[in-house]
């Protein structure tokens, strides 16, 4: 199967594609883009977030054949240029990374929290959170970086 | 073909909140993990596992296998070329299982192909006949005279004997428990993963994740039958570790994958197969017994911990050791009777996990300090303070603790910590315990407080010749003094990169610090567990910043025809006594590099003995305290952690914030175990090996945390530092459990504690033994 579909602003197309394998197989092993993670690949830890047509998917659950025609956009798509987003940058600042498995969807999942909710309330940010697991830092530091890039985003 | 190498510059000496060198590629996506590893013309492993926890293995046909397109090699236990054995402490465990399968998810053969899904559904076309036979899985029975034997030398991994004291002692009172804790899983997200590619010399190149290269290399050069030279292993990025990463996993199977098929292979476990692919907590029974004067003055401890090691030995012998020599807490005791055994049976296999025996240990000496409270008349925390051990006195092994020991203080620090405030009249649904499912609006809900503190040993102990190598080399580069430090010492998360820089630019005034990939060019850094890295990859970073800075100096002395003692060095600068500008690095040293490589030890432990289990057996002790706070709803069992606050002594901080950073995630890590993490094995089957029934707990879960980070510098360990990852681990599920028990009132002697526990519809007393065999 050939599957054509847009990453990060530019058409990607894989051939002999198996009609069974995911989106995240495809970003990963067929296009180069490791950056979304493999860490449960059945929808459950959330590393493996990313945008499908501008909203949050787990690609670990997307058939690859899904995304064909589309517009997908995943952690490696969110910096500009050399510039990290306000999220990446509040994600190292704040000490929310350790082994940074999670971080890639971590980094989507509060972009997008805080495209819709620019500036939410604790409990606001653990529901929108709740789908990412994180085994190393007991999450503090990540709610200090969704709050510290609510905040920087709030102060541009 | 890795980049795990900092992109971004960064500062900071020893103190400062230094950010991670690796922090911008891990979250711009670029950093690269193992299971991220790619390679031209690159083929996939997978393995096959036993379905059964015990079995012969009649015959293997791998026939069809082979006719499947895309597969290169399938291969079974007769490829292994050396020998097809493996373990951290014995070489017990078969790379690809023989004549027996002692677990189910054992590894029986291997498949290599072109797409990962070709070569498992070629590995679900290799024929395995087995004959089943009768399993050992309840580790109460495993020394039992009829009980099936799991290895020809019986089913004894190691018994501790430890006595001190009168040998028959009384006390005016008594109080006692069973305790049982469950099998907890080091979930790291990041799946076992490796590639190897084979070498032009005829060896290999692996490049996997893992604590210990250099323990890895000797078993897997042990497997291929291949010397050292020719096995070299590079650290790819690490998704978290825990414990799960000292025995091998993938390592050996990519290895004769690569050899046989003559092209780089790639292995990386799903979910579900990394609940099989490594060691897991071990689970404990334990009977405890405390005697104490009628003030609550201990008098005599008396214990019995059993700890299932499941098929195979990993470090189970060495998670006796600690379930014993500590597993009484941080108290005085006159008189002593532990014993503490690890038994083999056919369940999955246990080792390392963050805390190491003191983990299962704590949850029973806590509860029983909380009965004693109860008993004499006294609050769990001065219960805890009046027996709590101070520096100078002696263990319950006789060893005398030589540094700060701040039991009591940790105690008063948390409890004089803020309450969160009580429940509002009409709480928000999502401050409940069952949250938004609307399970309750506050009516059966009960809060509780539970405190806990505890002590782990930090290093290896028992005469282990535990040491950490470094190469560190200093040059001029494009005008600036720039330090490169290589050790094989693991990042798994925990900021060891940072670390060394840290040290680095503390001992060389140097500002920029590269820390190059691990690997085994350099000598072993031990193991990255037991709390150990900061202090003894830290004391080898140190000491050869040191001997660098000494070999600098007397070339400057040479140089500058003046004595070497009055100079120092900062940076690109020789300096006089005054603090005068002597000389520039670059004028000293000209395009040459100075480079030392040292290995550090830190002071010997000793080995108990054996019939007494006395001695000096650890380098360090470290002491933490925690206090749980929770609502349970009592008519639905469900549980709500509302706060969850710490004190703890790390000596010195190197990196504050990367110091409560290990302490809230290991924090919640006790926590998991005390209420939701268990991997429900029964009849030596695993019944929830995925993040669908293995609950983790989530930001929904965890509660804000206040930590207290105390700074009572060990002066025997470099700059001070006190081993930090795996004490809060050991100490917060303790005080979760004490604090769901004052909210319920029930006694729940074991953990997790399941919904049904806490409402008493399903008892909380250990079961019966099976009687299964």
């Amino acid at each position: 199967m050939r599957v054509t579909t847009t990453v990060n602003g530019t058409e990607r197309t894989a051939d002999d594609v198996w009609p069974g394998e995911s989106l995240l197989h495809l970003l990963r092993e067929r296009l180069g883009l490791p950056g979304a993670k493999n860490a449960c690949e059945q929808g459950e830890c959330g590393s493996c977030t990313v945008y499908l047509d501008g909203e949050p998917v787990c690609a670990c659950l997307v058939a690859a054949g899904q995304a064909i025609g589309r517009k997908v956009t995943t952690v490696e798509g969110l910096a500009a240029g050399q510039a990290l987003h306000p999220v990446q940058e509040a994600f190292v600042e704040a000490g929310a990374v350790q082994c940074g498995f999670c971080t890639p969807g971590l980094v989507v999942a509060a972009h997008d929290l805080l495209a819709r909710v620019p500036e939410p309330s604790d409990p606001e940010i653990r529901e929108a959170l709740a789908g990412n697991l994180c085994r190393c830092t007991g999450y503090e530091k990540i709610l200090d970086a969704v709050r510290l890039a609510a905040r920087r985003q709030a102060a541009r | 073909m890795t980049t795990t190498q900092a992109a971004a510059r960064t500062t900071g000496r020893i103190g400062d909140n230094a950010q991670r060198p690796d922090g911008t590629l891990k979250v711009t996506g670029e950093f690269a993990y193992a299971s991220d590893l790619w390679h031209d013309d690159m083929v996939w492993g997978v393995t096959l596992r036993s379905p059964h926890p015990h079995a012969r293995i009649r015959r293997i046909d791998v026939t069809e296998a082979l006719t499947v397109p895309g597969v290169s090699a399938v291969l079974t236990a007769d490829d292994v070329p050396g020998e097809n054995a493996f373990g951290l402490e014995h070489a017990d465990q078969p790379v690809l299982a023989g004549e027996f399968v002692r677990y189910e998810g054992e590894p029986v053969a291997l498949v290599a192909a072109d797409h990962p899904e070709t070569a498992r559904r070629a590995a679900g076309r290799i024929r395995v006949d087995y004959e089943v036979l009768p399993a050992l899985t309840d580790a109460r029975r495993a020394l039992d005279d009829d009980a099936p034997q799991v290895h020809p030398g019986g089913n004894l991994v190691r018994h501790l004997r430890l006595r001190r004291g009168d040998p028959a002692p009384t006390a005016p009172v008594v109080v006692s428990l069973d305790f049982e804790v469950g099998m907890q899983d080091q979930a790291f997200l990041g799946p076992e993963s490796g590639l190897a590619v084979p070498a032009e010399d005829g060896g290999v190149d692996l490049y996997v994740a893992t604590q210990w290269l250099h323990v890895d290399q000797r078993q897997v050069c042990l497997a291929l039958g291949m010397p050292p030279e020719k096995v070299r292993l590079t650290l790819a990025g690490v998704g978290g570790a825990f414990g799960g990463r000292e025995d091998l996993s993938v390592h050996v199977h990519a290895c004769l994958l690569a050899l046989r098929t003559g092209r780089p292979v790639k292995m990386s476990y799903g979910r579900e197969e990394s609940f099989y692919g490594h060691v897991h907590r071990h689970p404990a029974t334990m009977t405890y017994e405390f005697g104490a004067e009628r003030d609550g003055t201990l008098v005599y401890a008396r214990a019995h911990v059993l700890l299932d090691g499941g098929a195979y030995a990993s470090s189970t012998a060495a998670v006796v050791g600690n379930a014993g020599l500590l597993g009484l807490g941080p108290y005085r005791f006159p008189s002593v009777a532990v014993d503490a055994f690890g038994v083999f049976t056919h369940n999955p296999p246990c080792g390392a996990m963050r805390g190491f025996g003191c983990v299962q240990a704590a949850f029973a000496h806590e509860a029983l300090m909380d009965e004693l409270a109860a008993a004499v008349g006294v609050d769990p925390v001065e219960i805890r303070r009046r027996n709590g051990v101070q520096e100078g006195d002696r263990t319950i092994t006789g060893q005398v603790i030589d540094s700060a020991a701040p039991v009591a203080e940790l105690l008063q620090r948390v409890a004089d910590l803020p309450l969160p405030p009580p429940l509002p009249g009409h709480p928000d649904l999502r401050d409940l315990p069952g949250a938004v499912g609307n399970t309750t609006h506050g009516e059966g809900v009960r809060r509780g407080v539970g405190y806990s503190v505890t002590y782990k040993n930090v290093g290896f102990s028992e005469g282990f010749d535990d040491y950490s190598t470094a190469r560190v080399r200093l040059q001029v580069t494009g005008g600036e003094a720039v330090a490169t430090v290589h050790t094989a010492a693991a990042e798994v998360g925990q900021g060891l990169v940072t670390v060394q820089q840290q040290i680095a630019r503390t001992e060389l005034g140097v500002e920029r610090v590269v820390v190059v990939p691990a690997d085994t060019a350099v000598g072993s850094a031990g193991s990255t567990s037991a709390s150990r890295q900061t202090y003894v990859t830290g004391g080898a970073v140190k000491a050869a910043c040191e001997a660098v800075r000494t070999a600098v100096l007397q070339r400057a002395a040479v140089a500058l025809g003046r004595p070497v003692a009055g100079l120092a060095l900062d940076g690109d600068k020789v300096l006089g006594a005054g603090g005068e500008v002597l000389a520039g690095l670059a004028d000293v040293l000209g395009d040459d590099a100075v480079e030392e490589t040292v290995e550090w030890r830190h002071r010997p432990t000793h080995a108990v003995d054996p019939e007494t289990g006395q001695g000096d057996a650890h380098v360090q002790f470290a002491f933490s305290a925690h206090r749980a706070v929770v609502d349970v709803d009592v008519e639905l069992g469900l549980v709500k952690v509302v706060a969850l606050d710490t004190a703890q002594d790390v000596g010195k901080a190197i990196n504050p914030d990367a110091v409560v950073g290990q302490i809230h995630g290991g924090s919640a890590q006790g926590m998991g175990l005390a209420l939701m993490e268990e991997v429900v094995v029964t009849d030596g089957h695993v019944r929830n090996p995925s993040f669908t029934d293995y609950l983790l707990p989530t930001i929904l879960d965890v509660p804000p945390m206040q930590v207290q980070v105390l700074e009572y510098a060990d002066p025997h360990a470099p700059y001070g530092v006190r081993g930090v990852g795996e004490p809060p681990t050991i100490s917060s599920g303790p005080a979760v459990a004490a604090a769901v028990r004052a909210a319920c009132g029930k006694p729940l002697r074991r953990v997790p504690i399941r919904p049904e526990h806490v409402t008493g519809t399903q008892p909380t007393a250990i079961p019966p033994r099976s009687d299964r065999p």
